[in-house]
């Protein structure tokens, strides 16, 4: 089975010429939920933008590909890249107060995508968004679309967005930080309701987090990323009954755990960081850009 | 001495709802605490728990008296606080201090880090020896002493917020309001600051309390909790107690919302 999302030897730099992804590979296989966990600054949601094809101007990718659904996205005019991401990937955002315009209503939002990127007719599009707002449990359509960003609350635009970003039929969806604003009982309904249309729409998601205990809940398969840099990458089971990097089993003992609270939220060893240092130096010195594709 | 800093009954406070306001005329009030009766006992950790909307950053602030409430009695080291005009309010701010959610916005980026510190010692009438106490306080946030010559943005988000401790204690203060202090900042940082602040309160016999939306953090540091909900107490009582056997189904929700990092397959779908 060839994968969904197959990222490889990803290197990205700054005009500065500060490296930002050092050499990243993962893959994501049909169906399947990965979870991209690090802190901030770690390059997580650099991967998300890289696949979706919106990354900063400034950000140039120098090395590697990045294969959706077997299509090199590298290789293709910025007019194919932008209808192959359009038709097999969609985003649920972190923030959806910001993802949504202010001053237009829910409704044509949603089908705004449906309509001018996939080509549907006006009212297939709008069969389809009632459908997926009814999968995720929202009783009243008419309202919800007729309603504006600041009317809904924030539970329920995050709803808004995870049928937008169904609606289409993805083969991939990048979710970033998808609930990180939200309140913790409102964080649990999400996740249900994402792992739920997952499941039943088979959609693989690469799902971007900075919290163990949302990889742990979520994820199949995990990579774990520090400065720009896989740092170890396993089954999620497996990651958290043995995991092998020094630096994985420290964030794991800074996760707070109101079960074992002496044993949790501790401080990252300098020792540590200092062994992150080095072998992100080791990288650096071995690395030489080669058979840069361009921006991806 | 009273066992309590804090005595705290029937706290209502009512502010302007500005969505409703009419074209001409005032804004109808909306009552955000309903009436809340607590107390914070001294040299010791209150966490303050709930979800958006339930009030709990609104309770800090009248507690350090940033808003003023319409109906109750706050009682701070037993002197009657509820409605003190400003200007008699002045002597005690000394001892309410707060540490913001943002060190970001809350750190004036034109300022260097010792003007900061130095600002609160100045206005107290700790003027001498400045930059001796600058340093002190920089000391004892774990900060080199140069970095008070440096600015906001200059810091990382962990060191900014050491700053804004080091700014609260610099005068010593009986009590310290910390409003979501690590929200915003990493698992690995987070833990740095707790620490940090676990370590200070004991050292200095603070009386603090400790705003939060995350119980996993307010079970580690916290020694009582207070559980809020739309502007009520829902539950109140001593941490071990309070995880151990909660009282009321809103905490229980609360607590088994919190996705710990092991796997469990059935959490998903329970609840």
């Amino acid at each position: 089975m060839s994968a969904c999302l197959d990222i490889s030897n990803l290197s990205a730099r700054l005009p500065s010429g500060q490296r930002v992804l050092r050499s990243v590979s993962l893959t994501v296989q049909p169906g399947e939920v990965r979870a991209l966990v690090g802190e901030s600054g770690a390059g997580k949601s650099m991967i998300g933008k890289a696949v979706l094809g919106v990354l900063p101007p400034s950000v140039r990718i120098v090395e590697g590909s990045i294969h959706l659904e077997g299509a090199d996205l590298g290789q293709l005019s910025a007019k194919e890249r932008r209808r192959v991401i359009g038709a097999k990937a969609a985003l649920i955002p972190q923030d959806p107060l910001t993802a949504l315009n202010p001053s237009r209503r829910v409704g044509p939002q949603m089908t705004d995508r449906l309509i001018h990127i996939l080509g549907w007719a006006a009212d297939k599009a709008d069969r389809r968004v009632r459908q997926l707002l009814d999968e995720v449990h929202i009783r009243e359509p008419d309202r919800v679309m007729r309603s504006y960003p600041h009317e809904l609350s924030g539970g329920m635009r995050q709803r808004v967005l995870i049928a937008a970003a169904f609606a289409s039929e993805p083969r991939l969806i990048v979710a970033d930080e998808p609930t990180t604003a939200l309140d913790v009982t409102v964080q649990k309904q999400i996740l249900r309701l994402i792992a739920q249309l997952q499941q039943e729409h088979g959609t693989a998601i690469l799902f971007v987090t900075h919290d163990l205990g949302v990889v742990a809940k979520i994820s199949q398969r995990v990579t774990v990323l520090y400065a720009g840099k896989v740092v170890e990458e396993a089954d999620t089971p497996a990651l958290f009954a043995d995991p092998q990097h020094a630096y994985t089993r420290a964030l794991m003992a800074a996760t707070p755990k109101y079960t074992d609270p002496m044993a949790s939220l501790m401080p990252v060893d300098d020792t540590v960081l200092a062994g992150l240092a080095a072998e992100i130096a080791v990288a650096d010195h071995d690395w030489k850009p080669g058979g840069g594709t361009g921006r991806g | 001495m009273a066992e309590n800093l804090f005595k705290v009954s029937g706290l209502k406070v009512a502010l302007p709802d500005m969505t409703k306001k009419p074209v001409i005329g005032s804004a109808p009030m909306v009552e955000i605490l309903k009436g809340l009766d607590f107390e914070l006992p001294r040299h010791s950790v209150t966490g303050i728990v709930g979800e958006s909307g339930s009030g709990k950053s609104t309770l800090g602030r009248a507690l350090v008296r940033l808003i003023e409430p319409s109906a109750g009695k706050v009682l701070f080291d037993g002197r009657d606080i509820t409605h003190l005009p400003e200007t008699e309010l002045r002597p005690l701010r000394r001892n309410l201090q707060m540490i913001f959610q943002d060190p970001m916005s809350s750190l004036n980026p034109r300022r260097t880090i010792g003007a900061i510190i130095a600002a609160p010692l100045k206005l107290n009438g700790l003027g001498d020896n400045i930059s001796q106490r600058v340093a002190e306080a920089l000391k004892r946030v774990g900060l080199p002493e140069n970095f008070a010559k440096r600015y906001r943005h200059e810091l990382s988000g962990g060191q900014r917020q050491r700053v804004g401790i080091a700014r609260a204690l610099a005068l010593s203060p009986n009590f310290v309001l910390a409003d979501e202090i690590v929200s915003g900042l990493d698992v690995s940082t987070q833990a740095q600051i707790l620490t940090l602040l676990e370590r200070l309160a004991d050292e200095m016999g603070l009386t603090v309390a400790f705003i939060s939306h995350d119980l996993s953090v307010i079970r580690r540091l916290c020694r009582q909790t207070i559980v809020m909900r739309h502007g009520e107490i829902v539950e109140q009582g001593p941490t071990d107690a309070l995880f151990a056997d909660p009282q009321h189904a809103y905490t229980r929700d609360l607590i088994a919302a919190i996705p710990l990092p092991e796997i469990d397959a059935n959490w998903l779908k329970a609840g």
